[in-house]
């Protein structure tokens, strides 16, 4: 047993420190020197504050705000703590009352506008903190965050059409646009 | 199916099948023993390693002391871990100041780790210090995967040697496959996934002040004892870090899958755009592709290699094709009321309930496709909110037995046991002594054939029969109806095969799933791999037969369809009556009105 027992502890332990300290390591070394921004985090930040990152969903809901997809993260949405999905199964009652009270709040906010709903609008994402709409969802929103930012149903088409997003080798990217990007253009447009 | 979505499949092949035969032949170099090119200092740390350990590499081990070594080498990896979860909150690299998670918790995920498997009740950013996942969970990501190549390796030895006694040093085999196969190229895939956004640091978590104040109800209780929703504003976001990628990429080169987050690769720091999923799934894919290529190369003929591959990709399209066309369609429950899931240039479409908007459904279903036929079960997307034959797809393809390019190793050497049964069956059907690569097959190799295929199906059945049955099983459930009966099935599906995604509402943090799936998981991993080694040592013994006009080709059309027909009929006959108490009969409700 001994013969068997002396490499299993000692390949155990080096390969410990190979994959589980020195691996690592390396890695971190070299993603800090040479993706120094992606490597922390794809960090937005304004006056010196941290104010988001670009690859984090934020919740939005009021009027002259793009609102990013339904997040299941509790106790609030967008909990980065807490990533992970609704798991409502299709035939759930609760998922046809949570996306029927999502269709509600949305023409309650848009009262004219009875639009087919883009489905990723009404439905709670995987990871609870996506940051992304479909061009669809922007395009639904346009005319509710003009008539609240007093600006043009034209310019803010114009935002949506110069941030959208997707397509890479055809057959990648969906069409999609960063929601936080999106909103932090809509703050600098004057 | 939209276009894009058999485009996608065809990227992803594509860059697969070019790297099969140079990693397969790569790999082959390295489990032979012959000096790696370009690592010459790797073979000088190798004989300092082996003298450190009283290894002698040139001795060769039959079956039996080869089983032991590995069963030992993975009980310590199950006791360090266990003890590295039980004392994480007195050492280093804690900045969250965690504390040990459960007794029982620890014991599911020890296991589950060594196992290949990565089943996860907890959740990691709240639970696990980075020392834990660094040395820990990480560690057994290389080691779990590098047992299932060894005992590929071995069975692929017990073909091509005849008349032997060995299969080959266990040592050295899982210290070449880790060094020279897993390290390096899980390097350059970890800096690749850091050039696309996922992180690498070892930092606090960050505090970000929103762009707009949130307000949600937050449960609370009362000074009298009674529970209550009070409603909170707040204007901050923690967002987690820690060292991901490193972590991330052999996650998905050794079709491990557990996520450094809750959510998975579904978490935009583990996967944040179209270019990371593809990457992560071309990892998935990479090695089990190539292990067929280094089989057909060990045993003389790499014909016999293309044809076992070409059985698996003909498997995984149409399983790709059932998933993505249920899920396109949508959800005819959300149409009633308006809602636009049909795809078009502005978006994917399809049911978009649990899927990022980044990856649409095309990469949602190609990625879960992938990640249930191998091993691997990271998640993209939530599998709990498929449609109901969406989500039959990920469930069926471990019920196969994840033959289907399978985990690391393991694939290979669970579809070889299945060739083996083919041959068999026809061989009853011709009337001849059924042979495999110029081996008998006989009555010892078809009992561990049938030992080493029925272990799964019998703890998977037996296991959720025992939870449906109690209390504890059934309070474990979140969706109403024949959809609580997946959850359960799915989970010890997932245990059984060592492949770790879940119908994530299920609450599994519990002593008995934690108990119970912990030893389903031990079970179908090393029971199986016993058996797989004593058919190695068996056909290494035997002699081989010359090839005669007799003898049934393995590497044409007529064997690929045998294979397929093999593994289609075992799955089926065993799991259809489960899945028609489940995801059938769901289908059958939602779309009767």
């Amino acid at each position: 047993m001994k013969t068997i027992l002396r490499p299993a502890l000692t390949l155990l332990l080096v390969m410990t420190l190979i994959t589980g300290v020195i691996y690592p390591l390396v890695v971190t070394g070299v993603a800090q020197i040479a993706f120094p921004a992606q490597a922390n985090g794809s960090l937005i930040r304004k006056n010196g504050r941290l104010i988001g990152s670009r690859l984090i969903g934020q919740p939005f809901d009021s009027a002259g705000y793009f609102w990013s997809r339904p997040s299941a993260t509790s106790p609030q949405p967008y909990n980065g703590l807490a990533s992970g999905g609704s798991n409502l199964g299709p035939t759930n009652p609760a998922l046809i009352a949570a996306v029927k009270a999502r269709i509600a709040a949305l023409h309650a906010a848009d009262p004219g506008n009875r639009a087919p709903i883009p489905v990723d609008l009404v439905t709670a994402s995987g990871s609870g903190l996506d940051p992304d709409i479909s061009l669809a969802a922007a395009y639904y929103q346009a005319g509710r965050v003009a008539r609240a930012r007093g600006v043009s149903v034209r310019q803010v088409r114009a935002l949506i059409a110069a941030h959208a997003r997707g397509g890479e080798l055809g057959v990648l990217g969906t069409p999609r646009i960063n929601v936080l990007e999106l909103n932090l253009a809509l703050d600098a447009m004057k | 199916m939209t276009a894009q979505s058999w485009g996608l499949l065809a990227l992803l092949l594509a860059v697969t099948l070019l790297a099969v035969k140079p990693l397969g032949l790569y790999m082959a170099r390295v489990m032979e023993g012959e000096p790696v090119p370009g690592l010459g200092l790797g073979a000088r740390f190798e004989s300092w390693l082996y003298r450190l350990s009283g290894v002698d590499p040139a001795a060769q081990m039959g079956w039996k002391h080869y089983a032991l070594a590995l069963l030992v080498f993975n009980t310590l990896g199950v006791l360090l871990l266990y003890a590295l979860q039980r004392l994480q909150g007195w050492l280093p690299l804690n900045p969250q100041h965690f504390g040990p998670p459960s007794a029982d918790s620890a014991f599911n995920t020890a296991v589950s780790f060594v196992t290949n498997t990565n089943w996860q009740s907890y959740t990691p950013e709240t639970t696990m210090s980075y020392l834990t996942q660094m040395t820990g969970l990480a560690v057994q990501n290389f080691l779990s995967a590098a047992t299932g190549i060894v005992v590929a390796v071995a069975l692929i030895r017990g073909l091509a040697r005849h008349s032997a006694k060995t299969i080959g040093n266990f040592w050295v085999d899982v210290t070449r496959a880790t060094l020279y196969v897993l390290l390096p190229i899980a390097t350059v895939i970890a800096l690749a996934l850091v050039s696309q956004g996922v992180i690498q640091n070892f930092s606090h978590y960050q505090q970000v002040t929103l762009l707009q104040p949130v307000t949600y109800p937050q449960p609370s209780t009362t000074a009298a004892g009674a529970s209550r929703l009070q409603t909170v504003t707040t204007r901050t976001q923690t967002l987690p870090m820690g060292p991901v990628a490193s972590q991330e990429s052999i996650k998905e080169l050794g079709t491990n899958g557990g996520g450094f987050f809750n959510a998975n690769s579904a978490h935009p720091y583990e996967n944040p755009n179209a270019w990371s999923n593809l990457l992560e799934m071309f990892a998935i894919a990479l090695i089990p592709a190539a292990l067929t290529y280094t089989f057909g190369f060990m045993v003389g003929d790499t014909r016999q290699g293309w044809a076992v591959l070409a059985a698996m990709m003909i498997m995984f399209v149409g399983l790709y094709a059932v998933c993505n066309h249920s899920e396109q369609r949508g959800n005819p429950a959300l149409s009633a009321l308006g809602v636009s899931q049909l795809p078009s240039a502005q978006q994917s479409g399809g049911n978009m309930e649990g899927k990022e908007v980044r990856f649409g459904i095309a990469g949602s279903t190609l990625f879960s496709t992938l990640s249930t036929v191998t091993s691997t079960g990271a998640v993209n997307s939530m599998h709990d909110s498929y449609m109901p034959i969406g989500g039959m797809v990920p469930l069926l393809d471990m019920m196969l037995g994840e033959v289907v390019l399978g985990g690391v190793g393991s694939g290979l050497y669970s579809m070889l046991i299945f060739a083996i049964i083919g041959v068999f069956i026809a061989g009853l059907m011709i009337g001849r002594t059924p042979e495999y690569l110029g081996k008998k097959i006989e009555a010892f190799e078809m009992k561990m054939s049938a030992i080493a295929i029925l272990v799964m199906p019998f703890i998977v059945l037996t296991g959720t029969a025992i939870a449906v049955s109690v209390a504890a099983g059934r309070v474990g459930v979140a969706n109403p109806g024949p959809h609580g009966f997946s959850e359960i099935l799915y989970a010890f599906t997932s245990a059984g095969n060592n492949n770790g995604s879940a119908f994530a509402g299920i609450s599994a943090d519990t002593p008995f799933y934690n108990t119970a799936l912990g030893i389903v998981v031990w079970l179908g991993r090393f029971w199986p791999i016993v058996a797989v080694l004593a058919i190695a040592g068996s056909l290494a013994a035997k002699k081989r037969i010359p090839v005669s006009a007799g003898t049934m080709p393995t590497h044409g059309p007529t064997f690929i369809a045998l294979l397929i027909g093999t593994v289609l009929l075992v799955g089926a006959l065993t799991f259809v009556p489960a899945l028609a108490l489940g995801p059938i009969v769901e289908h059958l409700m939602l779309w009767s009105h």
